[in-house]
Order: structure tokens, then C-alpha cells, then sequence
């Protein structure tokens, strides 16, 4: 394994019960990367950084961060490898029974016995770093879905992790919102010597800040490489996909019967 | 169709099975990832605060009632064999060694057992338990565990709260109202209730439902699916569940401690 690899997926297989989610997934990210995951919904991305923390266990091949195979970690050491990661759930999943700057303070509290005038500076410069000083008092209840997700990053930031994990970072956000966590992700990613992976399906703005892409669809890798190759590719998936076109190997219409059967158009009915 | 549900009736029957045992291995996380809860008192102080003084008003009051409606019904019986004297025993008795316990316990599903299941099914559904553990920190230690002890260490304190406000309810009924000689209420009283066969006893009876109903409401939200009905259903079943548990726990209870008992 090359020293610089941080995350490596090798021949993952993986399902919830009998119906198969990944179906032998390789993909690498190595250190000071931004990479994304890309697909439709429900193709698997989301498992796919589950598997990466370490929530779930692969059912065949390996998951390695910094070297370590999840699979193999117990409850300790696998909260050991998680103190250096962070994740950025979907809406936050801020705590809703603690202030901004509790939240964001609340690893600070946990696993460190720093006084509290040192957590008090960290929590701000993180929160600074993520423009929502101003903000360290509000209720999570009080913020919006875009402020309520960087407060999210400050608290995942806050213990300076070497990999973070974005699950959907561009979900439901308005067009200014959208272009500041974009440029969040590059820029701690590049400033605080981050690995990030993003799970995402927000093509248009991802492609902006990522090195490197893979395309999941139906639990397999259909095609991957940096964003200008991307963008290039004349594979009908990620053609359909980067695109936006309502039809083609992802069809519009889930399997049905024919139309007109359904409709008991035949007259044979009768 | 037969064979249909015989086959029904094996599924639910297994899936019950299944989820007791579930239960019993939460149940056994929550004692053996309790440290936390100890060390870091003020996580189960706080939690005290939501199940435990929260929930005072709804005991007090149901408690003085349930007092008032033994001091009257209490007394038609007895004036009827002329003791009415006995009236303090009665309503004494009554609350510590049933009552207190069980109608505590009864309000304390109701009000706290289900606030906790809807909290910890909330904060499963917005993933908050989920953040909790990527950021290597056990949501069992942090968040179950205190508010298990919590629950424990209240509902023998709020059952002690409802018997004396009962008490004090059926003092002031028998005594104030209808005018049962004051000295007599008291001291048979004190004569008849035996500190480690009643109000021990009752204690006991108040710890084992403190035990049941925090482990219901809090396996019920953590077991509930992440969604707005799986949420509603976890934490009805919290409150119908725990009240069964309390009622059988409490004959089972009672069949041991006041067996023969003269």
C-alpha cells in the first residue's frame, strides 16, 4: 500500500440482508484529496461512508483508513481511528438540547482536558473559520438548514481530523449556500491537510471542488477519474447523469407491466 | 389459510422473543457502559431534572386526590364496624405499600417514560445518536446510561413524595373534614406501619418499576424506527408496555413480600 493511501476500499461486498447494496467496490483517496462519490439515490453512496467510519462491516474485502482495517478493529480501537475522523451528516445532526458553541465544544469537552478558556479560543476559531462567530449562542433550532450544516463542520473539525466525510453536503441548499460549502470543503480540506470524500449527487457543484470522481451505480463502480475527464465522458450513464436527461440507462419509469395492459386497454376484458 | 396463520403467528411469536432478548442485552449494556453516569454526576443530575422534578407537579397532586378519596371511602367502611379511628392505618398502609409505588410508577410512564422514548427516538431519527458515535463517543455511556439511573434513582423518590402527600390528603379528609379524632389517626398510624415490612418494602417495589419503565422507554426509542410513525408507535408502546410491566411486577411483588402476613 502506498504510504500516502488514506482510505482503501478493496472488493467490498456488502448487503442489508438478502438485498445486495455493493457488489465488489474498489476506491481509493489518498491524503490532501477531495474526492466524490457520485450516483443516483440509493445506489449505495451512503453505505459507502458508512463503511468508511466504520458503522457497518464489510461482508467481503477490506476498508482500510490510515492503514488500519475496519473490519478487524475492536469497539476501542475503532473509537481510537474515529477521534481522527469527522463526518458531516446530511441535515447536521446538530444536538438539539445544546447551544452552537456547546456543540461545537462538545468534543473539545469529551475527549480532551483542556481548560475551559482553551476550549472557549478553539470553538471560536473554529467557528470563525466557518463564519458563524457571531452565531456560538443561538439554538440549533434558531439556525437555517445551511447554517445549521456548517456549524456541523465546525463541530466535526473541531479535533482537527485527518479525513472527513460528507454525506450529501449540497442537499436542499440555496444557490449561495451551496457555493460557500463548496468552497468550505476545498478550503479546509487544502488549509487544515484533509482528506474529504463526498457523498453527493450534486454534479454541477461538486465537480467544482473535487480531484477525482467515481460513479456508483447499482452497487458497482460504472466509471471514474478527475473532473475534466467527467465532464468529457461519452459513457451513457455518466453522460445521463452529468447532464441531467430525464431518460436513458437510468430509465424514468420504474419496471411496470405495458401501459396499455395496465389500463386493460386490450377490449379482451370486456 | 390455516397454514397461513399458524405461520403468522410463529413469525410474531419469534420476533417477540427476539426483541426480549434484545432488550436483556440493552439492558446489560446500559449497566456495563454505566460508569460514565457516575463519574460525570452532572449528566445524570441534569437528566434528574427532565424525569424526576418534572414530573412533581402531576405526583403531587395525583397524590393528594388519591389521599382524599381514601380518607372518604375509607371512613364510610370503617364507621360502618365503628373504627373509624383505623382511618390513618388505612390510607397509610394503602399508599406505601401499593398506591404510592404503583400509582407513581403508573404516572411516571405516562409522563417521563414517554418523553424519553420520543427524545431518544428523535435524536436516533436526526442522526444525532449516529454523530454521537462518529465522533467516538458511546451514545449508551453518554446518553442512555444516565438517564437510566436517573429514572432509578427518581421514581423511589417521587413514590415516596405520592404516599406522603396521600397521607396528608387523607389527614386532611378524615381529620379536618369529617372530623376523625386527630390523635388517634396518627398514632395508630405510627404503631401499624412497620418501617422495614411497608415502607421498605414499598421502596423496593419503587426501585424494581423505576428499573422496568426506564429500560422500556429507553430500549423503545433507541429500538424505534427513524421515522415520525415509528417514533409515535415506540412511544406508545413505551407507556402501555411499562404500565403492564409495573402492574404485573407489582403482584409478583406483593406474592413474595406480604405473603402471610397477618
Amino acid at each position: 500500500m502506498q504510504h500516502d493511501t488514506l482510505v482503501e476500499i478493496e472488493d467490498v461486498v456488502f448487503g442489508y440482508g438478502d438485498r445486495p447494496v455493493l457488489k465488489g467496490i474498489n476506491l481509493t483517496a489518498r491524503r490532501g484529496q477531495v474526492i466524490a462519490i457520485m450516483g443516483s439515490s440509493g445506489c449505495g453512496k451512503t453505505t459507502l461512508l458508512r463503511l468508511i467510519g466504520g458503522q457497518i462491516r464489510p461482508g467481503e474485502g477490506h476498508v482500510r483508513v490510515a492503514g488500519e482495517s475496519l473490519g478487524e478493529l475492536d469497539q476501542a480501537g475503532l473509537y481510537r481511528l474515529r477521534r481522527k475522523m469527522g463526518m458531516l451528516f446530511q441535515f447536521g445532526a446538530l444536538f438539539t438540547d445544546m447551544t452552537v458553541f456547546d456543540n461545537v465544544a462538545f468534543q473539545l469537552r469529551e475527549h480532551t482536558d483542556l481548560p475551559e478558556d482553551a476550549i472557549r479560543d478553539l470553538v471560536l476559531m473554529k467557528l470563525h473559520a466557518v463564519g458563524l462567530r457571531g452565531a456560538a449562542h443561538l439554538m440549533p433550532a434558531e439556525l437555517s438548514g445551511g447554517m445549521a450544516r456548517r456549524v456541523a463542520l465546525a463541530r466535526a473539525i473541531a479535533l482537527e481530523p485527518m479525513l472527513m466525510m460528507y454525506d450529501e453536503p449540497f442537499a436542499g441548499l440555496d444557490p449561495i449556500s451551496l457555493g460557500v460549502t463548496g468552497n468550505l470543503i476545498r478550503r479546509l480540506t487544502d488549509t487544515l491537510g484533509l482528506t474529504s470524500v463526498v457523498v453527493t449527487h450534486d454534479v454541477q457543484e461538486s465537480l467544482k471542488i473535487v480531484d477525482y470522481v467515481y460513479f456508483v451505480s447499482e452497487g458497482m463502480i460504472v466509471a471514474e477519474g478527475t473532473a475534466d475527464e467527467i465532464r468529457a465522458s461519452d459513457l451513457p450513464y455518466v453522460h445521463q447523469f452529468v447532464h441531467g436527461e430525464p431518460d436513458g440507462p437510468v430509465p424514468f419509469h420504474y419496471p411496470a407491466p405495458p401501459y396499455a395492459e395496465d389500463l386493460q386497454l386490450g377490449g379482451a376484458s370486456a | 389459510m390455516l397454514k397461513q396463520s399458524i405461520e403468522n403467528l410463529g413469525n410474531r411469536t419469534i420476533q417477540g422473543v427476539w426483541r426480549i432478548g434484545f432488550a436483556a442485552r440493552f439492558f446489560v449494556a446500559v449497566l456495563l457502559h454505566s460508569g460514565t453516569a457516575f463519574r460525570r454526576f452532572g449528566l445524570t443530575i441534569r437528566e434528574m431534572y427532565f424525569t424526576g422534578v418534572l414530573s412533581l407537579i402531576i405526583i403531587l397532586v395525583s397524590g393528594l386526590f388519591v389521599g382524599m378519596v381514601l380518607g372518604l371511602q375509607g371512613y364510610e367502611t370503617l364507621q360502618t364496624y365503628g373504627s373509624e379511628e383505623a382511618l390513618g392505618v388505612l390510607v397509610a398502609l394503602s399508599l406505601v405499600r401499593e398506591l404510592g409505588p404503583v400509582v407513581a410508577a403508573l404516572l411516571f410512564a405516562s409522563r417521563a417514560g414517554s418523553a424519553i422514548t420520543a427524545e431518544i427516538g428523535l435524536m436516533k431519527a436526526t442522526e444525532q445518536l449516529s454523530a454521537m458515535e462518529m465522533m467516538a463517543v458511546d451514545p449508551i455511556a453518554r446518553v442512555v446510561a444516565p438517564r437510566f439511573w436517573a429514572g432509578v434513582i427518581s421514581m423511589p423518590l417521587l413514590a415516596a413524595l405520592f404516599s406522603a402527600m396521600g397521607i396528608f390528603g387523607g389527614y386532611l379528609v378524615g381529620v379536618q373534614l369529617i372530623g376523625v379524632d386527630e390523635g388517634a389517626f396518627w398514632s395508630q398510624m405510627k404503631s401499624a406501619v412497620d418501617f422495614e415490612e411497608d415502607i421498605l418494602n414499598g421502596v423496593i417495589k419503587s426501585v424494581v418499576f423505576g428499573i422496568a419503565i426506564t429500560t422500556i422507554a429507553l430500549f423503545e426509542g433507541y429500538d424505534a424506527p427513524p421515522t415520525a410513525e415509528g417514533v409515535s408507535g415506540a412511544t406508545t408502546r413505551t407507556v402501555v408496555t411499562s404500565s403492564l410491566a409495573v402492574l404485573a411486577l407489582d403482584f409478583v411483588l406483593t406474592a413474595f413480600m406480604f405473603r402471610g402476613l397477618g
